[in-house]
């Protein structure tokens, strides 16, 4: 165990779907990290990536966003998150300033300090001591944006293979987009609806009775497609997993009690 | 090609129900992929070719003047000429001219979507000269009077019936569904044409500067048919397709064929160096090298300049997840899938063309299989910037962004509006932890459940346990 003042010093960035959809990825994220020798804290003025915006071609509000962003995350020795897709998006916040602008130097800092929960435990923690059990066949889909932009494939199943009781069926196309792509999903639902199609096929002929990923997003358009069509299989966020934290109903399959919504 | 782009949505609306295309695209998704996969895992240094061909073509784009310079220099010593197109209308004209000169009446064609952005054909057609394709299937899509859906398989969206009905159709001879018979019939039939045409006329894979020779690169032979037995061979292509060396040049290949169709070396790869020579057994009596501008010297020094890197080999659309939905006519116009996303916008215009940079997940596969690592999901963004600022994007899109960065940019009352969501999705949801159906978000509740949040916001619960 390390002592207090040698232990690394993160910053989480919670994401905008897990704070509002799925609170328990974000605090299984915190229980991961604090096993590894890590103090977190969670900066109260972060919101969102602003991955909406730069997408849509937006990039004035994708500057703002940025600037808050890196200000939230000023003086932490990292910065994680569970997502490849947002993380990704703190990746690309150094193509948003000239490079005479001081912001493009803070930026290239927080990018440097910025990693996707599974890379960071696995590539720069060297960490893979996970207790948690697993009952259940699992298969792994490959969200675009981390396994591309930031290179995430080995690591998530690194982790998984030292979880108890678990077996992983890899699923035909695992790579290929699930069709959730941010705003994409309504711009052109159909399409998307043909590519989440394609994908709920494969995740069911792999046999896995568990759908895990790195990315709530896709996740939501996943498990919203897997209700839909009435299959059984449950879909989580891999965190959940690694962090024991699996008594929550999984995504889309609760029974939430409506007393406590307000 | 008449221009179908503002109709994408439309048009893939169709594609998608569409069984025979979805029965085409299937065959797609198997073959090339699958093949170039292969390829490339018997390839070791294949990565670091792609580096070495990225900064050879930045080379090229950066001394584009230079080299084509050079490249003229050496065809008119070797005999030939070269036409300078700044339009597709120029392109057109120049041809036609020469097509007059030597009093063409049929002109034979192999594969080329330079002529096809130019709309060569129609053109032609319209001013007294017949043009016939000679590829096998642009010669299918002639006789159906289509067009290309992709750029190296152009009929890749019919399958065999439709195949048999054309051939039956136009040739008048009994149906058949044999490949191998189809295949002779075509055969037949073309090589009337070959020797009948007054005028050839072909692409150019790569030009190469130090020799002023053109090369087209095949798998059927018939270019080879169409440059060299008719009197006057036309060489059709744009300007970025200019490489300096023959050894240059072979660099491109290796990469083509490996990403293309998964081949270690296309099957047919023609050089042609001006006219026929005194001691020649064969070839044109006349070399002509129209080389088109159409917006491509505006790209250079742009934030569109990666896209002249690309070498037309289609593995973009192979991949992308999008164009194998609703296929390449979807698109609307000559260039489909995730290479057509940029190119369109900058040839038709972006108001036209719009809703094709936003038809992509930024997946990122394009990127990814890229033999000239062009960065397509980023120029696609640059696109949605310019329909950004130009104010083209949809106003329901606009008005929707701009509520969402409002709060987005203050954290406490982006706070609030997450808590208040959170507790009205929970609500609608009840105890079945989804939703079915949710106002102005019908493009996703029409398909699939909206999960429900598992509780309160994450902020609200970390706050608590901090107290």
């Amino acid at each position: 165990m390390q002592t207090s003042a040698k232990r690394h010093q993160v910053g989480l960035f919670v994401t905008c779907l897990v704070d509002m959809f799925r609170p328990s990825i974000g605090f299984a994220t915190i229980k991961l990290l604090e096993s590894a020798g890590c103090d977190v804290n969670v900066p109260s003025t972060q919101t969102c990536c602003g991955q909406p915006a730069f997408n849509s071609g937006d990039k004035a509000t994708s500057i703002d966003i940025a600037k808050q962003t890196i200000e939230a995350f000023d003086g932490f020795e990292y910065v994680v998150g569970p997502s490849g897709s947002c993380i990704s998006m703190l990746h690309h916040y150094p193509e948003l300033f000239a490079e005479s602008d001081p912001w493009h130097a803070r930026a290239t800092a927080l990018k440097g300090r910025a990693y996707e929960i599974t890379s960071f435990l696995t590539d720069v923690l060297n960490f893979d001591d996970i207790l948690a059990s697993y009952e259940g066949v699992a298969t792994y889909h490959d969200s675009c944006s981390g396994l591309r932009e930031l290179g995430v494939k080995q690591q998530p199943r690194t982790l998984l293979a030292k979880v108890a009781n678990l077996s992983l069926n890899e699923m035909e196309e695992s790579e290929t987009c699930c069709g959730f792509g941010g705003t994409f999903c309504v711009k052109y639902p159909d399409i998307s609806n043909r590519m989440v199609e394609n994908k709920s096929a494969n995740i069911d002929a792999s046999g896995a009775n568990t759908l895990l990923g790195g990315d709530l997003g896709c996740l939501l358009n996943m498990a919203g497609k897997l209700k839909r069509q009435g299959h059984a299989i449950e879909v989580r966020h891999i965190v959940e997993v690694l962090a024991g934290m699996t008594d929550e109903p999984a995504i889309g399959d609760a029974n939430y009690n409506l007393g406590k919504a307000v | 090609m008449q221009i179908e782009s503002p109709a994408f949505k439309e048009n893939a609306r169709i594609a998608l129900h569409d069984v025979d295309l979805q029965k085409a695209l299937g065959n797609l998704k198997a073959g090339f992929p699958t093949k170039r996969a292969a390829a490339i895992e018997r390839m070791p240094e294949f990565d670091s070719l792609r580096d070495e061909a990225m900064q050879l073509k930045n080379h090229i784009i950066e001394n584009l003047d230079l080299y084509l310079e050079q490249f003229e220099e050496n065809v008119t010593k070797q005999g030939g000429h070269v036409h300078w197109a700044r339009t597709s209308d120029d392109a057109c004209k120049t041809i036609l001219d020469i097509c007059r000169q030597v009093g063409a009446k049929t002109v034979t064609k192999g594969k080329s979507m330079v002529s096809e952005e130019v709309n060569l054909n129609e053109y032609l057609e319209a001013n007294g000269v017949t043009p016939v394709e000679t590829d096998l299937g642009e010669y299918i899509l002639q006789l159906r009077g289509d067009h290309p859906s992709h750029i190296i398989a152009p009929a890749i969206h019919l399958n065999l019936e439709d195949v048999t009905e054309a051939f039956h159709e136009h040739h008048g001879r009994p149906r058949s569904s044999d490949p191998a018979v189809l295949m002779q019939e075509a055969r037949e039939m073309l090589r009337e044409k070959f020797v009948a045409a007054d005028v050839g006329i072909t692409g150019a894979n790569f030009c190469v500067a130090e020799t002023g020779s053109t090369i087209i690169v095949t798998n059927e032979g018939n270019g080879d048919l169409t440059q060299t037995l008719p009197k006057t061979h036309i060489v059709i292509t744009s300007i970025e397709k200019v490489v300096p060396t023959l050894e240059d040049m072979t660099l491109f290949q290796r990469l083509l064929a490996r990403s293309a169709t998964g081949q270690e070396f296309t099957v047919y790869n023609t050089l042609s160096t001006g006219p026929r020579r005194a001691d020649d057994q064969d070839g044109p009596e006349n070399f002509h090298v129209v080389l088109v501008d159409n917006g491509r010297s505006e790209m250079v020094g742009s934030e569109f300049q990666d896209m002249l890197r690309c070498i037309r080999c289609s593995a973009c659309m192979n991949h992308c997840p999008v164009y194998g939905s609703v296929g390449g006519h979807s698109y609307g116009w000559v260039y489909p899938g995730p290479m057509g996303s940029v190119l369109t916008p900058k040839m038709i215009g972006i108001e036209k063309a719009g809703l094709l940079p936003n038809a992509s997940t930024f997946c990122g596969k394009c990127e990814s299989v890229c033999p000239v690592r062009i960065p397509l999901p980023k120029l696609m963004r640059h696109w949605r910037e310019d329909e950004f600022s130009k104010h083209l994007s949809p106003k329901a899109a606009r008005w929707g962004l701009g509520g969402w960065a409002f709060f987005a940019k203050r954290p406490s009352l982006y706070r609030l509006l997450s808590k208040g969501a959170n507790r009205a999705l929970r609500l609608m949801a009840g105890k079945k932890g989804r939703v079915t159906k949710l106002p102005l978000a019908g493009g996703w509740t029409d398909w699939r459940d909206m999960p429900a949040p598992s509780g309160k916001t994450f902020m609200e619960q970390y706050k608590q346990q901090q107290r």
